[in-house]
């Protein structure tokens, strides 16, 4: 397990510095001066020009430009964002965890339906209910989100009126910003209408994170299915069946758990993708996230944001991936002892 | 198949709690927060919460009506002046002095920022206008100076003084007579501030939050502000009327006009402001759509001091070869008013005998030939180069009327390069031809219409677009300025509207109508003709 952390921080540490890399390098990319793109100082005066110029080393060589970076990354210090002159890294702050409570919701909307019908599509490999799972998989993969989420609004906000279309909670509810999850400041706070902001935000998070959910759950439908067709073609499985187990007890005891652990190793990559898809969805439902933020940002053309918005995202994404392969690990020993990583 | 089964169960039992939460299983509706809340939702962020220093209809939309009071304000369909934090007043038979009885036992918001330790008293009326009157006043520059209503109305130039005769009672005094002065007082930016809170804010030395973090007298009291994001007002319970049955009142800030929709028809709005898609929202059983007449007026102006517009038969030929339904139908989409003469129906002066220039294309050419163009000639038209609810389409308007005015042989060049800055500033030197502009209203005195756009001070002034000076028409609305008596007024003013038919300054083409949905469930008035929303009479149910 010691060599297993080891080899998972050594490439955290090296993923890191390449991204840091490619977002030092973005200030030089993007158009506008380097130390204004860098700092986000859009209306520093030529004094102020200068301390800034001093404090990013620009007028050294690029190795020392790039620690200076650095050193102003660990001190927590992203910048100014070029259009609202916040700290970015408290506008992040306040965004991030909006995305984390989404991205969250609809991994395990995703994983709780995705990976039980791939089961029963496994279990009835080749017969009609496994066409037909698979058939709405693929449809439910190859629509795109914008469409699904203005079709969701359309339906279940318009038409139907069941479910809002936008934000987070309701305006009617004061609930103070704790940790910025909201369900979690909701039960932190004193307000005497807990109850019902609870539930409200719970109708706002259902319609996005079911839209999110929509295309990594056919990917677990089908990783899933997979899984469960390689530990049912197994060995073990047919001497449990030998021994004459039934077939209830044959899945519920070996098969499942089994197929799971396959299963978790691919929700890491998956990961990704949904934050992907998150981003464009919460620009549809106004999720106050870190997309939206950040696809904002690029419409305003504000480049320090941008960069600290790719540096702070994709670390996250990182982190979830590398949390994922230790539960994958804590779950299979098998890959504890692997000399050539996953 | 049987696991199938099982999966099903199991995941109904794992459902039942979520859909619980979506579906608001156990609450009891009684204690519903819903029920004692609006959620407004509107369409831009104030630029400030003190209304004597703007007049941006956003500002004055969360400002005015909910967080303040004036002296006097209006009431009732006809909006005689009635009153408010004036229990009475009497005006002395020369119209020079007005003396006010103050109401006692009027509290102040008490917020997280302000405890108000007195009630309301002359001291802070005094302080209220002093601000807009004195230049030298501590709180006059306070938010850059600018009181752009009480400039556009010469208030500084009105009054002479104000005095307290004691804490309940304070007399203006005018200079001269101007019976439009008791509308200015009422008027949304005629607001009551908090001295008290002034002089708090002096000790700490930050003045500027006066205008940022406000103390009034209204029926709602700011919480919270979000930018761009959200205003939370809650009920102010010590309110001298009858207090809101609200608890609180949310402005959801939805600048885009689908979102406002959306939300509407999602149930996150209980009011929206400006809604589009009306026959939609008219489908929906559980909503309204209400529309107002607002007291603006759209028009095409001329420059009278130019040629060929200096001549008073182009002036009528124009105004006969405009369809003005076409422009209602296309530019308004129907949602306006045609205008018949400068006041709109709902305002007391408004004239129906009052001659309005109908389509006539033969007329027109008739005249221009005795004009002696019977070839036409080419002008230029100004269009206003920003979208107002008096005009939301100049360009489309100027170009319809290119089309009207072809058929007469005048060919219009249309000029809409300019910005909003520019085109007022070129506008008041005078450099243009013909202007398609609009105005309005402050408050419901009906001089607001004549004197700002068309009499003889105005236009030296400037703000008289159409440099159109008329002796009888300004001694006709000094006259109706001087006397109280309505039925005189109202006489008078026919009087002025029949010189404008005939001398034809500008073409009045459309009042536009201001529209508002809400859900059934919520009561009480919300609109009037001028002015901002007013959430004090409304409730839920």
């Amino acid at each position: 397990m010691l060599i297993f952390t080891l080899r998972r921080l050594n490439l955290f540490i090296f993923t890191i510095f390449l991204l840091t890399l490619l977002s030092f390098s973005l200030s030089f990319l993007f158009p506008g001066d380097q130390l204004i793109n860098i700092s986000g100082q859009v209306n520093a005066t030529p004094k102020q020009l200068i301390v800034l110029a001093e404090q990013y080393q620009t007028n050294n060589n690029i190795f020392q430009q790039y620690f200076a970076y650095i050193s102003h990354l660990f001190h927590g210090d992203l910048g100014i964002s070029m259009a609202s002159q916040l700290s970015i890294s408290t506008e992040i702050m306040s965004f991030l965890p909006a995305t984390i409570e989404l991205t969250l919701v609809a991994l395990f909307i995703a994983m709780l339906f995705g990976i039980p019908i791939g089961f029963i599509a496994a279990i009835n490999h080749r017969k009609a209910t496994d066409n037909i799972i698979l058939s709405i998989s693929m449809i439910g993969y190859s629509i795109p989100v914008f469409w699904l989420g203005l079709l969701a609004i359309l339906i279940f906000s318009i038409q139907l009126g069941w479910l809002p279309s936008a934000g987070q909670l309701s305006l009617l509810f004061e609930i103070e910003h704790v940790t910025g999850i909201q369900f979690i400041d909701i039960l932190l706070s004193d307000s005497p209408y807990k109850w019902q902001a609870f539930q409200d935000a719970s109708a706002h998070i259902f319609l996005p994170a079911c839209v999110i959910a929509l295309a990594p759950a056919t990917i677990f439908v089908r990783l899933a299915r997979t899984a469960m067709m390689d530990v049912l073609d197994s060995q073990y499985i047919r001497a449990a069946k030998a021994k004459g187990l039934s077939f209830k007890q044959i899945i519920y005891h070996h098969a499942i758990r089994n197929a799971m652990v396959h299963v978790i190793r691919d929700v890491g990559l998956q990961f990704a993708n949904l934050v992907t898809i998150a981003m464009v969805t919460e620009v549809i439902f106004s999720w106050p996230g870190i997309g939206r933020w950040l696809i904002e940002s690029i419409f305003q053309r504000d480049h320090t944001s941008i960069q600290g918005g790719l540096l702070v995202l994709s670390s996250f994404i990182f982190i979830v991936h590398i949390v994922i392969d230790f539960i994958y690990a804590a779950l299979n020993p098998l890959a504890r002892e692997s000399r050539h990583g996953t | 198949m049987s696991i199938f089964a099982v999966k099903k169960r199991s995941l109904k039992a794992m459902f039942l709690p979520i859909l619980c939460l979506v579906s608001a299983c156990n609450v009891d509706k009684d204690q519903s927060l819903s029920d004692h809340s609006i959620v407004y939702c509107s369409e831009g962020s104030p630029e400030s919460f003190n209304p004597q220093t703007v007049t941006s209809g956003t500002t004055i939309d969360a400002t005015s009506n909910q967080l303040y009071n004036r002296l006097i304000s209006f009431r009732g369909e006809d909006n005689t002046i009635a009153p408010s934090l004036a229990k009475s007043w009497h005006v002395t038979r020369d119209g020079k002095m007005i003396t006010f009885y103050l109401r006692k036992d009027v509290a102040f918001h008490q917020t997280d920022y302000f405890t108000p330790t007195r009630f309301f008293n002359a001291d802070d009326v005094l302080f209220s206008f002093n601000r807009i009157l004195l230049p030298k006043h501590p709180f006059h520059q306070v938010s850059g100076g600018k009181y752009p209503f009480f400039q556009s109305v010469s208030f500084s130039t009105v009054v002479e003084s104000i005095e307290k005769i004691n804490d309940h009672t304070i007399r203006f005094k005018f200079k001269y007579a101007d019976s439009s002065i008791l509308a200015n007082i009422a008027s949304d930016f005629a607001v009551i501030l908090s001295k008290e809170y002034a002089d708090t804010l002096v000790l700490k030395n930050i003045k500027r939050e006066i205008d940022t973090l406000p103390i009034g007298t209204g029926p709602f009291k700011l919480k919270e502000y979000r930018p761009g994001a959200y205003i939370r007002y809650a009920t102010h319970k010590k309110y001298w009327d009858t207090p809101s049955t609200l608890e609180q009142l949310v402005f959801d800030i939805t600048p885009s006009n689908t979102s406002r929709l959306t939300k509407l028809l999602a149930g996150e709005c209980d009011v929206i402001a400006f809604p589009i898609a009306h026959k939609k929202i008219k489908s929906k059983p559980k909503l309204q759509l209400e529309a107002v007449t607002s007291f603006n007026v759209g028009y095409l102006g001329f420059n009278t001091l130019k040629p060929p517009f200096n001549d008073v038969k182009v002036r009528q030929a124009v105004a006969l070869a405009v369809n003005k339904q076409a422009i209602i139908d296309t530019v308004y989409r129907s949602k306006a008013d045609i205008a018949n003469s400068l006041l709109p129906k709902t305002s007391w002066a408004y004239d129906k005998n009052t001659r309005s220039q109908t389509y006539d294309l033969s007329q027109a050419k008739k005249l221009i030939t005795e004009a002696g163009f019977p070839d036409g000639f080419t002008m230029s038209l100004w269009a206003l180069p920003v979208q107002r609810a008096y005009n939301p389409d100049a360009v489309t308007m100027a170009k319809l009327i290119q089309a009207d005015l072809k058929k007469i042989g005048i060919k219009v060049v249309i000029e809409n390069s300019l910005d909003m800055g520019s085109f007022l500033e070129q506008l008041s030197k005078g450099e243009h031809q013909s202007v398609l502009l609009g105005w309005s209203a402050d408050h419901p005195d009906p001089d607001n219409f004549f004197t700002p756009l068309l009499s003889c001070s105005s236009a030296e002034s400037g703000n008289n677009r159409t440099f159109w000076c008329n002796e009888d028409f300004d001694n006709l609305i000094q006259q109706a300025l001087e006397t109280t008596n309505v039925a005189q007024r109202k006489q008078l003013y026919s009087q002025a509207l029949a010189i404008i038919s005939t001398e034809v300054p500008l073409i009045p083409i459309a009042h536009s109508k201001r529209f508002q949905a809400r859900k059934n469930i919520v009561k009480g008035q919300l609109l009037s003709p001028f002015g901002g929303i007013d959430f004090s009479k409304v409730s839920k149910n």
